[in-house]
């Protein structure tokens, strides 16, 4: 019997919401390195704050994307291990609607913490706070695009041999719009200028992602289950 | 509709008869049609007001970065056919696309360093054409290293077909975004391309290069699939057949 592909979604949805918080380091361990590359920019190109405010917008986003690969690393792991996508796939119900819920508590569990924690890293990079609202609503909208790409390569490479560095090769080219406009809305906030025109096209990426994304995770996870 | 012309496409024998016999015909006319569009291009086509001699590399660069971004698009198709009708010769098809696909993107920055360096005075500039080719490259990377990841040649089909399709929707979007990037960013480099006014005896060089690269990919492309398919069906009984 098929129930509701939304009622199922919301299961899964409150299942992986329960779940990490048994493991908190994994919800920890990306914020921790996020923080730690931020730190290393004053170190390596210099402590003044002038300086590293013209290079925030970069550091932020590219920390972003790294630790959200890192996160990638448990979207699908730990599931695709203990038989739990494999129950997914078996169930009848719509692998799409499951993934994409599991996307979106992923989202919610890695992506909205780290742009709730990212005022905190750009302050010690010399932003200004009036610009932090920008930021945090940028890396929010860019953290859940981020997260639906990456919820298709997660699932590609759950047959391969070496997850961790295929998994970045994959996400990356296919993330560069994402951290072209994010970085563009942080830098708009950082000097003042209005961060809606960026914002825009964020929101037409995630649109977009929201619309094929899931399907693709689905058809990917389907193959790797094989 | 008669649909036997397509369906031919789909026996492994038949297609690597098809690229034994037609390879070097297309190899035949790659030399010739390019050796025409040197000429072309070296010797009747004048220096350039502006560039003097440099601008000549364009001949390379711009089939080289019309063809990189062509393969991708028959990889993606090739992957897409693959993955909708089981053909296991499309998906051969799309991993034979790949490298090739790659050495063009690989030729195009290269050609575009060395035109870089008399025209702005350094090899690189994150001009937005380099830049979404170097990300093409990247993406191109990509599909390569999920193949050779996955050990199971039918799952390696499957999930680089996936992600070539993943790929091909998002070229364009990424293309767009650089070239706004960095419309934000600096001034608009003069760049050579079609969109310059020249006269007709530049650009015809241009046009036949363009057909001689095109018969060169696939010359390269039916060696490819040949080895690919050899490869792929190494056990089947066929293949003695066809080698005997």
């Amino acid at each position: 019997m098929k129930s509701g592909s939304l009622a199922v979604a919301r299961l899964v949805a409150v299942r992986h919401l329960r779940l990490p918080f048994r493991k908190p380091s994994q919800l920890i361990q990306p914020l921790m390195f996020f923080m730690i590359v931020a730190t290393l920019f004053p170190l390596t190109l210099t402590p003044e704050l002038s300086r590293l405010r013209d290079a925030a917008p970069g550091v932020l986003w590219v920390g972003a994307l790294l630790s959200s690969l890192l996160a990638l690393e448990y979207l699908y792991r730990d599931d695709a291990v203990d038989g739990t996508l494999e129950q997914f796939a078996l169930s009848g119900q719509s692998l799409t609607w499951m993934l994409f819920a599991k996307t979106c508590t992923h989202w919610l569990l890695t992506g909205l913490p780290l742009a709730l924690f990212a005022p905190l890293a750009a302050m010690l990079l010399g932003v200004p706070a009036r610009a932090m609202g920008g930021l945090l609503a940028a890396l929010a909208l860019g953290g859940f695009a981020m997260s639906l790409v990456g919820a298709i390569s997660a699932g590609l490479t759950l047959g391969a041999r070496r997850g961790g560095v295929l998994l970045s090769l994959l996400t990356i080219p296919l993330t560069v719009p994402i951290l072209i406009f994010g970085a563009d809305a942080t830098q708009r906030a950082i000097v003042g200028d209005p961060i809606a025109p960026p914002m825009y096209l964020l929101g037409a990426i995630a649109v977009l992602g929201v619309t094929l994304a899931p399907l693709a995770a689905a058809a990917a996870v389907r193959i790797g289950l094989e | 509709m008669n649909w036997v012309w397509f369906h031919r496409f789909g026996s492994a024998p038949w297609v690597y008869r098809f690229a034994r016999r037609w390879a070097p015909w297309f190899g035949g006319a790659a030399v010739l049609t390019m050796l025409w569009a040197l000429y072309g291009g070296l010797v009747l086509a004048p220096p350039d007001y502006q560039q003097k001699d440099a601008f000549r590399i364009m001949y390379v660069h711009a089939p080289s970065a019309t063809l990189s971004l062509a393969i991708y698009s028959t990889m993606a198709i090739a992957a897409a056919v693959g993955l909708i009708w089981r053909m296991k010769v499309a998906h051969a098809a799309a991993a034979a696309c790949a490298p090739i696909g790659a050495w063009f993107t690989v030729a195009t920055l290269g050609t575009g360093m060395l035109w870089g360096k008399p025209m702005w005075g350094t090899y690189w500039q994150w001009d937005p054409r380099l830049t979404s080719e170097l990300v093409l490259l990247f993406l191109y990377f990509g599909y390569m290293g999920l193949r050779a990841a996955i050990d199971d040649p039918q799952k390696a089909d499957k999930a680089s077909a996936v992600l070539a399709i993943v790929g091909a929707v998002n070229v364009p979007i990424i293309h767009y975004s650089v070239i706004w990037w960095n419309g934000l960013h600096q001034a608009p480099t003069k760049k050579l391309g079609a969109d310059a006014d020249m006269p007709w005896v530049m650009v015809w060089p241009l046009l036949l290069m363009l057909v001689a690269f095109g018969l060169y990919f696939g010359a390269i492309f039916l060696i490819r699939l040949r080895a690919e398919l050899l490869r792929r069906e190494r056990n089947a009984s066929w293949i003695r057949e066809v080698l005997s």
